[in-house]
């Protein structure tokens, strides 16, 4: 039976744009040791810097919010407002 | 349906044409809008020289081929296209295609209107303009 809640977990963080720039890379890899959430993965990979307000956040490539569970393996971006077209 | 990044300059004009021929619908279809963004040379009141588009590689195409989709479901489509640039731009490059193509008018408007609404609301692009003075983000678009 296996322990979800002690496996570690591999999370690929990537930041777009001005964040990119803000947090001064592109992605990291985090490594977790418990349930966490789209915000906590933010924090970790930011060492605690405060999120932008307007920060937009995907995980797998589909918007999520701060609170939105991340998985082993997931991939977690953070971005600010979108401006093509 | 195609949605596709470009990397370099596009013709929207000749995409249109030659993306209509490949389509093979001529007398199915009564309607095509389109809509086709460039590039100015201002904005916010200063003189922009050029400009970096950035994107989600991956995100950006599975967004816009997910409100193809759905528009071509809401409005019964017979087909729709866009293409979209990223990398350096400079004032009056194409930025943008979007077309739709349907067998009565309101729904090619209507459908072309809402693709450009969504993209420019939630497509994962970033641009970044160099003035004469140095470089910005733009924060926001500007409405309508």
């Amino acid at each position: 039976m296996s322990k979800p809640e002690t496996l570690p977990m591999s999370i690929s963080i990537k930041f777009f744009a001005r964040l990119r720039e803000q947090v001064g890379k592109d992605s990291d890899e985090l490594k977790a040791d418990s349930v966490t959430t789209a915000g906590e993965a933010w924090a970790r990979a930011t060492d605690g810097a405060e999120m932008p307000v307007n920060t937009l956040m995907a995980v797998n490539m589909e918007y999520v919010d701060a609170d939105t569970v991340v998985a082993d393996g997931d991939e977690v971006a953070f971005f600010p407002p979108v401006t093509g077209g | 349906m195609k949605v596709e990044i470009r990397k370099k300059g596009f013709e929207p004009y000749a995409e249109l044409a030659r993306y209509q021929t490949e389509l093979n619908i001529d007398g199915q279809y009564g309607a095509c809008a389109t809509f086709i963004g460039s590039m100015r040379d201002f904005n916010e009141g200063d003189s922009v020289q050029s400009m970096v588009l950035e994107y989600y590689p991956g995100m950006t195409e599975k967004y816009l081929e997910k409100i193809s989709t759905e528009a071509i479901d809401r409005w019964e489509l017979l087909d729709s296209l866009i293409i979209h640039r990223v990398g350096e731009i400079h004032p009056a490059d194409p930025i943008v295609l979007v077309a739709a193509w349907s067998a009565h008018r309101a729904a090619a408007f209507d459908a072309c209107r809402h693709l450009m609404e969504d993209l420019k609301s939630k497509a994962p692009f970033w641009k970044k303009e160099t003035l004469s003075d140095g470089e910005r983000w733009v924060e926001k678009n500007t409405l309508g």
